[in-house]
């Protein structure tokens, strides 16, 4: 495999890996609009531990994916109160807060970054995306997954019915902070350097607006969602790189969004539920079951 | 003392722009639910624009370069206009169809899709670099003892005190106004009630337009300065002085607003730049978790499946 496939498959994998830590809180109707905040707390704490004391990288990772799964706990018990906007709101401050500190506090860089010593290589990144991928899906099978899903599409029925409604969000937050943690961790791994302008307001946007148009209702859509936003726009650049743009750099990444934004808009007036859908997967599959009754 | 009494003036000043875009933000959000991404990138296309017409005239040749209020006027169309286009195609769309939990964020999320679209548009067209606006009030400055207050920043203060002014009124007495909030109490009865939502809806995101336009135009004007990032920055500590303020709540906007823009200045001064978006943003969480519904905030707005 070619070093230019290599890393693509990386970015896919961590994309993977963050759009699942995304979709867990959207799965049970909370939208998260601070991915990439997580994912800079996982990151830092896994370069601070590495440069500072140095411990085999399977516990650096285990470290980070628990910092940023403890914050995504300890905000959200005390956020999960307020619904609804409030909530977007939230983890947007969220973001701005954790990038605002990181620039500030001198022993993890501040706007300079800092130099990671250790390295993964791209195979092990792969696996464990694929071990996340695995476990979310026998994760949606249980009984915490079939909560989810209840509380995702109606909290009232829910709540009647005796899930814990609050508990489960909880959890769902708390788990999309460890998967975002882990992503952080092994980013940091992978290109030996951590910059908090990275993890900006853009990314987090970037990463829940590929969960939502890949669709929530099944545990497919951010995979479909992330692999098209990562592979979609490299086979654009490559287009635009031949037709010999010399200014290739800015214009590409403002294309890009461009692209994405076009999509979103069109997405959400056609098909505001996402590409891959729960009953559109079942008639995909000849599920009968699947198909929705008439009433 | 005086240099930080000065910091204080400094920040009321900046507060005013805060204070139009966190209305902006308001009125869609507390009339219809709707928290619209698309206003800091409004916000910077008028001043964008106003510095392009300023610069080469209108597009296709229509126009020499105009002189500053007229270019200011065309940014603040431009504005109108985009915010129409951000309404046709996002909030007429929104239609329930399962009724769960994430499925009322559609306008929100088509919002961001808008933020891509204009915030790369412009700077695709106009670069990154910050562009010079020059009106012939920069540097025009009033003394009162030690401290420095410049005309243009009193006068957009004053600016932005009227529209508020203005909206309250226009909300509280005319009809227009008393359609706007029974949309707010309740859509669909006001339909029932013969309240032609559909055409109403769009005089939220007119006005929202106008706001955005109004709040550019006083930043150029006052900084002499524009740049792509402008939206981003201002309309983000818009978001943070309307969520302190109270969602929804008209002088809750002024008094977050405000408070926004001196806690940024002062933080400036004592402990210095970097410093300013960890407060701020500290300062807003603490506000969410420990008084979620702002100062003035309705504890009924926002609470419904967004």
């Amino acid at each position: 495999m070619s070093g230019y496939l290599d890393g693509m498959a990386v970015i896919l994998a961590l994309n993977v890996i963050l759009a699942y830590a995304v979709f867990l809180p959207v799965a049970t109707g909370q939208l998260n609009l601070g991915g990439a905040a997580f994912q800079a707390v996982g990151a830092y704490a896994a370069a601070y531990i590495s440069t500072q004391y140095g411990a085999p990288l399977p516990v650096i990772l285990a470290v980070s994916a628990s910092v940023s799964g403890l914050i995504a706990f300890v905000l959200a018990l005390s956020i999960l109160r307020t619904k609804g906007v409030y909530l977007v709101l939230a983890t947007f401050a969220f973001a701005q807060f954790v990038s605002g500190v990181i620039i500030n506090v001198d022993a993890l860089g501040g706007a300079l970054g800092m130099t990671v010593p250790e390295h993964v290589g791209g195979g092990p990144i792969i696996v464990i995306a694929g071990v996340v991928l695995v476990g979310v899906m026998l994760l949606m099978q249980t009984r915490f997954g079939l909560a989810m899903r209840a509380t995702h599409d109606d909290d009232t029925v829910a709540e009647l019915m005796g899930i814990g409604v609050r508990r489960t969000r909880v959890a769902a937050f708390t788990l999309g902070g460890v998967l975002a943690g882990i992503a952080g961790g092994l980013y940091a791994f992978y290109f030996n350097f951590v910059e908090v302008q990275t993890f900006d307001s853009l990314s987090s946007i970037y990463l829940l607006l590929f969960v939502l148009l890949g669709g929530t209702q099944t545990v497919w859509g951010p995979l479909i969602g992330a692999a098209f936003f990562t592979i979609v726009p490299e086979l654009f650049r490559y287009v635009v790189a031949n037709m010999g743009g010399a200014s290739a750099g800015q214009l590409d990444t403002s294309w890009r969004f461009i692209i994405l934004g076009i999509i979103t808009v069109v997405m959400m007036v056609a098909r505001p539920e996402g590409v891959v859908t729960r009953t559109g997967l079942g008639r995909l599959l000849g599920n009968r079951r699947a198909a929705p009754r008439e009433a | 003392m005086i240099l930080v009494l000065q910091q204080v003036i400094n920040g009321v000043m900046l507060g005013a722009v805060y204070v139009t875009v966190a209305l902006a933000f308001n009125l869609t959000i507390g009339i219809l639910n709707f928290l619209n991404f698309t206003i800091p990138p409004l916000f910077m296309l008028t001043a964008m624009v106003a510095w392009a017409s300023a610069q080469y005239g209108l597009p296709f040749g229509l126009s020499s370069p105009l002189n500053w209020a007229a270019a200011l006027g065309d940014g603040i169309a431009v504005a109108i206009a985009a915010s129409l286009v951000v309404e046709r195609m996002t909030f007429r769309y929104m239609k329930a169809r399962y009724g769960d939990a994430t499925e009322h964020a559609i306008p929100l999320v088509s919002s961001l899709g808008f933020l891509l679209i204009i915030e790369n548009l412009v700077r695709m067209a106009y670069g990154t670099e910050p562009h010079r606006f020059t009106t012939p009030f920069t540097n025009m400055n009033l003394r009162f003892g030690g401290l420095i207050v410049s005309i243009p920043q009193l006068f957009s203060l004053v600016l932005a005190l009227a529209i508020v002014f203005g909206l309250s009124r226009l909300l509280k007495y005319t009809r227009i106004g008393r359609a706007l909030r029974s949309i707010a109490e309740n859509p669909d009865a006001s339909l029932l009630m013969g309240v032609d939502v559909g055409r109403i809806v769009p005089v939220v995101f007119v006005l929202s337009g106008l706001l955005c336009g109004v709040a550019g135009a006083i930043f150029a004007i006052n900084y002499g300065q524009v740049y792509a990032g402008m939206g981003n920055e201002v309309g983000n500590k818009a978001i943070a002085g309307m969520v302190l303020g109270g969602l929804g709540s008209i002088w809750g906007a002024i008094v977050g607003g405000v408070i926004v823009g001196v806690v940024e200045t002062l933080s400036i001064h004592l402990f210095g730049g970097d410093t300013v978006q960890a407060i701020v943003w500290g300062l807003l969480l603490v506000a969410l978790i420990v008084r979620p519904q702002g100062i003035f905030g309705h504890h009924a707005i926002g609470k419904g499946k967004l």
